[in-house]
């Protein structure tokens, strides 16, 4: 017995030991119910609707849903309404905060107020600023009795800048510039300033530096905060409904999964509409990743 | 690449200061520099060494003051069109370009024609010793090699003033040792104008030409670095000049510049370096390795061994006199601490200064 225990012993302390030069060892544990949480919301109801994607309504199992949403334009069409929103809506995002966030970098006067200000619009949520929008942008809206009022715009025909392709962008742009803002300061910040001043004492105007310099350095940060504003602005819903035209120019792919699920009870087509929104949403990932992957990506000499 | 493309007879910095809210950073710095000259400034940290370096580079507005080159202003130019080169404490590497990418950056940036281009650059790299490593990128290289690539990188364009600010401080105490000759080998070589800014008084001793001892702001003493050594104006440079032992004594007897010191168990002969009275509370500043050891009966005052460094050649010793006076001195014997000993200074290498550092040196002058 005694033998037993001094030959298990040594060997027993030698597994623990090689699993934790693994990194295998007890605070693993800390994320299991991350884990089961995962399992249970995400990866179980994804997989339910894939499985439910190829049980068509008609019977069977196959590619029925997926074939009814390419036979009919209209239901296709949505991918294109989707992408004519989500990405210029993506890259105006991008391209608007990196002015703000460069200027937020240094210290002023008002630079909280202004930050705060900035980011507000992401606490308030898609349904106040649809509203908000509605009613400053409206056909009454002040926008327009602004622009009646100084005879820019005709009084019989005022500027139609909701309920349509406009009021979903201007929407998308209002919640995403304070979310993109964010993530490339972060960005920012972890670039060590001095770069800058050493670029500028060799020679750079501010053109260079930031071409030369700040730019490579964040473009990997771009293109993560791209893909993210991307995918928000592809599932965009409540702002197509509220501020569009859900009927005609914004009928986007998402609704067109709610209606199958809501006013057609066509579970299936649903769940294959949102496996194809998923595989776009993918490719365009998978290609602003490749082309990530062909950037510098190590540090940035900042804190960051 | 030996001679700078836009060098100067003189740079001239007339009466520059800088704030920042209502603290003063740098106060009424004056001072001219020759063509070739290597100037040290040194002081502590928040002495203003910095921000002089700053305002000289541009990256710092002054606020008040003027820098003139050849009689021409530069502080109104921007850093990109000053002309200088620079050496940060970080080393400020671009981290996506290679060696030989951020050395070329500065003469990308002057539209130097590309076969000129490379020739220079594959000359600054050999300099620094760096050619094997050329295609590599900064965060593959230790801290040396990283430093050495921001020297060739300030020097690649034949600056008009290359700025250093503290570029040994990041580094080991045995490379530092060697880029110290590292760089003043560049600088003998190149002949670059160059202000050097270092908080260690062996660096700026052993590099520099002229030396700036600043302190608060304001500048204490300008000088080659035998002029400082052997005599600093006042305690705060002596303090910096390696004198380790500053004594608050009296001044018992003055005859001439002869003083008669005496306080806490501590009896010296010392010379004025700075007018005081019989009867002063003074400053006495004595190297360790002036202090020494003498026999029992001659003249000096006894004190009792606390601590024995051994230093190799000789041991660092620190002692107490009765009255609780810590001396610090070097010894060639090893003591043992609690013996008693009598120690002894040349009255030439005992420098006697006033205790107030600004109003009475002002009114002694």
């Amino acid at each position: 017995m005694t033998a037993v225990a001094v030959e298990a012993g040594p060997q027993a302390s030698s597994l623990r030991h090689r699993l934790a030069e693994r990194g295998v060892d007890s605070t693993l544990l800390l994320i299991a119910p991350a884990t089961v949480f995962i399992l249970l919301l995400f990866i179980y109801p994804f997989l339910y609707g894939l499985g439910l994607s190829f049980q068509p309504k008609e019977g069977g199992i196959g590619l029925g849903s997926y074939r009814r949403f390419f036979a009919d334009a209209y239901e296709v069409g949505t991918i294109w309404k989707t992408m004519r929103l989500a990405l210029p809506a993506a890259f105006f995002n991008v391209i608007a905060s990196v002015p703000i966030a460069m200027k937020l970098r240094g210290r002023f006067r008002g630079k909280r107020l202004l930050s705060t200000m900035l980011v507000i619009p992401i606490s308030l949520g898609t349904v106040l600023t649809a509203e908000g929008l509605l009613n400053f942008a409206g056909r009454a809206g002040w926008i327009n009795r602004f622009l009646m009022a100084i005879h820019l715009v005709d009084r019989d025909h005022p500027l139609a800048l909701v309920n349509n392709y406009w009021g979903v962008l201007f929407s998308l742009i209002i919640t995403g510039v304070p979310f993109a803002f964010l993530l490339i300061s972060s960005y920012l910040s972890g670039i060590d300033p001095s770069l800058e001043k050493a670029a500028a004492i060799m020679g750079a105007d501010w053109r260079k530096r930031f071409s030369k310099i700040i730019l490579p350095l964040l473009a990997p940060g771009l293109a993560t905060t791209f893909m993210l504003t991307f995918v928000l602005a592809f599932s965009v819903f409540p702002s197509a409904t509220l501020v569009g035209d859900p009927a005609g120019s914004t009928r986007v792919i998402s609704l067109a999964a709610y209606q199958a699920y809501a006013e057609d009870f066509d579970y299936s087509s649903a769940s294959a509409i949102a496996i194809l929104m998923g595989l776009i949403e993918l490719i365009v990932l998978a290609l602003v990743m490749g082309w990530r992957s062909t950037l510098y990506r190590g540090s940035t000499g900042g804190k960051g | 690449m030996s001679t700078p493309r836009t060098a100067f007879e003189s740079l001239r910095l007339e009466h520059i200061g800088r704030s920042f809210g209502g603290h003063q950073a740098l106060v009424d710095l004056n001072l001219t520099i020759a063509r070739g000259e290597f100037i040290a400034l040194l002081g502590p940290s928040g002495c203003g060494k910095s921000t002089a370096l700053n305002c000289l580079a541009g990256l710092l507005p002054l606020t008040t003051g003027q820098i003139l080159i050849d009689g021409k202003r530069v502080d109104t130019l921007p850093p990109e069109k000053r002309g200088f080169g620079m050496v940060f404490q970080n080393y400020a590497l671009f981290p996506h370009m290679s060696v030989a990418k951020n050395v070329s950056f500065g003469l990308q940036m002057q539209n130097v024609p590309k076969e000129e281009l490379r020739a220079r650059v594959a000359e600054a790299v050999a300099m620094v010793k760096l050619t094997d490593y050329a295609a590599r990128l900064p965060g593959q290289l230790s801290g040396g090699q990283q430093q050495r690539v921001a020297i060739a990188r300030a020097i690649v364009t034949a600056p008009r003033l290359v700025l250093m600010d503290e570029p040994l401080s990041n580094l080991d105490a045995k490379l530092r040792l060697d880029m110290r000759g590292e760089i003043r080998r560049i600088h003998q070589t190149l002949g670059l104008t160059t202000v050097y800014v270092t908080h260690d008084q062996e660096e700026a001793l052993s590099m520099a030409d002229r030396l700036v001892v600043l302190r608060e702001g304001r500048v204490q003493q300008v000088g080659r670095p035998e002029e400082l050594h052997s005599g600093p104006v006042n305690w705060h440079v002596a303090d910096f000049m390696g004198y380790r032992n500053l004594l608050d004594l009296r001044a018992v007897q003055v005859r001439g510049n002869d003083v008669h010191l005496s306080g806490a168990g501590v009896e010296l002969m010392g010379l004025a370096a700075q007018p005081v009275r019989a009867g002063d509370l003074v400053k006495v500043g004595v190297r360790p390795d002036d202090f020494k050891v003498v026999g029992p009966d001659a003249a000096g005052f006894d004190a009792t061994v606390e601590v024995v460094e051994y230093h190799g050649r000789d041991f660092a010793i620190d002692a107490r006199t009765a009255g609780g006076q810590v001396v610090h001195l070097l010894s060639e014997q090893a003591l043992a601490p609690g013996s008693s000993i009598r120690v002894a200074a040349s009255p030439s290498r005992v420098l006697v200064y006033q205790t107030d550092l600004e109003p009475a040196q002002e009114a002694a002058a």
